[in-house]
């Protein structure tokens, strides 16, 4: 059975590239990089060398970042970090209403240690309203983060903007950007972003490694204290395959994200059009341009999102709901409440996220397949009578 | 415990929410960049920076000018005296 996967946000395979970048850091090269003796100090040089990739990918220097074990610890550590570190100065942090979840139950972690809150809603789009950021600043606001690219939706907010209204009040600004980074161009000075977060994951990298970009001069509690790694930011030995797999990923992307770009974009046109053709009372979410490249996200009326994930995966297609509250809790997702999705139709969540390994005949297996499992589903519905929604 | 005030540093090192040894490692790195007689600021909130740094600086053969209490931090002021 052919396969084709279009689960990119989720996980992508490691390039080959990356995987001989990564193989002699697990038994050739093994040393400790803290230590001091010779075969350790060349390995310090090389995880050094690596964060000078990553830095590159996204216009910084080398010092400003800090490895992670992945985009969700980069999220916590970005604001249990900063809300700790800038305590004194004051106890109100703001968020979006749409963030991932690390950056979400991070928030509500602080809200535990009496800090306050804000979730700022969003439009339709799943957008957030630099006007609406400004009067939500308070004198004691330390920190604001709101994500780049929505993984739920694809919606890219306008980071430069919202980062420049927290400039002007002296607010740090930290962007979750694991959907974006090696998927469209990202450079932190442009963004204007104190604080950003990334992860392997996003860009062919391996699992388990993630990295934190954190502007100089910009102060963070580390969440894991013990040793100098990550110069004394972030405790325990290094995961040095990660980080060389990491690096690799980074220098790939750099030189290809842009063509990459287009690709994925073209490919998801592809799909939106096939699937507008063929299936109706489909609801796409998220914003028609302001989007990911490879991002294509929709409701179907009267089924269940998790349903079709499933039979699908029957077909050899492999997507996502998008939420881990819709597909393991069965609850409505947050983010399309958020943007004012029914309920009822927020159920028949579906996300396509496409990587460089698809092709257009990928594409035209989908939407050869796709309408009659909508179908089929919807044949059992109780909520789907006559070819329309009760 | 010599206390200063409004000493004027060439650099300033900001060690604000880390610990050891981070803050006898941090002032070495840096030091190495600066010209002999130049003065480094050293920004901690580790309370073990006020007995380890004086003595750090007499091992290393700096001069250690003193401490000042900020808001937030202290600020310990270390002036090169060799390469």
């Amino acid at each position: 059975m052919k396969i084709v996967y279009i689960d990119h946000a989720s996980a992508t395979p490691v390039r080959p590239e990356v995987k001989e970048a990564m193989f002699p850091y697990f038994d050739k090269y093994f040393a400790n990089p803290s230590t001091v003796y010779d075969i350790g100090t060349r390995i310090k040089k090389e995880v050094d060398a690596q964060r000078e990739k990553v830095a590159d990918l996204i216009g910084a220097k080398g010092g400003e970042i800090i490895f992670t074990s992945s985009g969700a610890e980069a999220n916590n550590q970005a604001l249990k970090g900063v809300a700790l570190g800038y305590q004194k100065k004051g106890g109100h942090i703001i968020v979006s209403g749409i963030e991932h979840h690390s950056v979400l139950n991070s928030a509500r972690f602080l809200e535990r240690l009496d800090f306050e809150v804000t979730y700022l809603p969003v439009d339709g789009y799943g957008l957030v309203d630099p006007e609406r950021l400004r009067k939500s600043i308070r004198p004691e606001t330390t920190l604001v983060s709101i994500m780049h690219g929505n993984n739920e939706i694809g919606t890219i907010e306008p980071i430069a903007e919202l980062s420049s209204v927290c400039k002007e009040k002296g607010i740090l600004f930290h962007t979750d950007a694991v959907g974006t980074v090696g998927n469209i161009p990202v450079d932190v000075n442009d963004l204007g972003v104190d604080l950003l977060s990334l992860s392997a994951v996003s860009m062919c990298g391996p699992k388990g490694i993630g990295a934190l970009y954190v502007r100089e001069k910009t102060r963070v509690m580390p969440l894991i204290h013990g040793g100098i790694q990550e110069r004394g930011r972030r405790a325990g030995t290094e995961n040095v395959p990660g980080i060389m797999g990491l690096g690799k990923a980074a220098e790939l992307a750099k030189g290809e994200v842009r063509g990459k770009m287009t690709q994925l974009q073209d490919l998801r046109d592809a799909l939106r059009s096939g699937i507008s053709k063929h299936i109706s009372r489909v609801h796409f979410t998220g914003h028609t341009d302001q989007r990911l490249p490879g991002h294509l996200s929709m409701c179907f009326e009267a089924i269940e999102g998790e349903a079709l994930t499933f039979i699908l995966s029957q077909q050899g297609i492999y997507i996502n709901t998008g939420s881990a509250c819709a597909s393991k809790a069965l609850k409505t997702s947050p983010v399309l409440v958020a943007i004012s999705v029914k309920p009822e139709v927020a159920q028949g969540s579906a996300v396509f996220t496409i990587g460089s390994a698809n092709t257009h005949e990928d594409i035209t297996y989908v939407i050869n397949r796709l309408p009659r499992m909508v179908e089929r589903l919807r044949s059992y519905s109780p909520l789907w009578q006559n070819g329309n929604a009760r | 415990m010599k206390f200063v005030e409004n000493v004027s540093a060439d650099e300033t090192l900001d060690l604000v929410c880390r610990m050891c040894p981070i803050h006898l490692l941090e002032p070495g790195e840096k030091l190495r960049c600066l010209k002999k007689g130049e003065v480094l600021e050293v920004l901690t909130d580790y309370d073990g920076a006020l007995e380890d740094i004086p003595g750090w600086c007499e091992r290393y053969g700096h001069e250690f000018l003193g401490v000042e209490e900020d808001e937030d931090c202290y600020k310990l002021y270390i002036r090169k005296k060799r390469e």
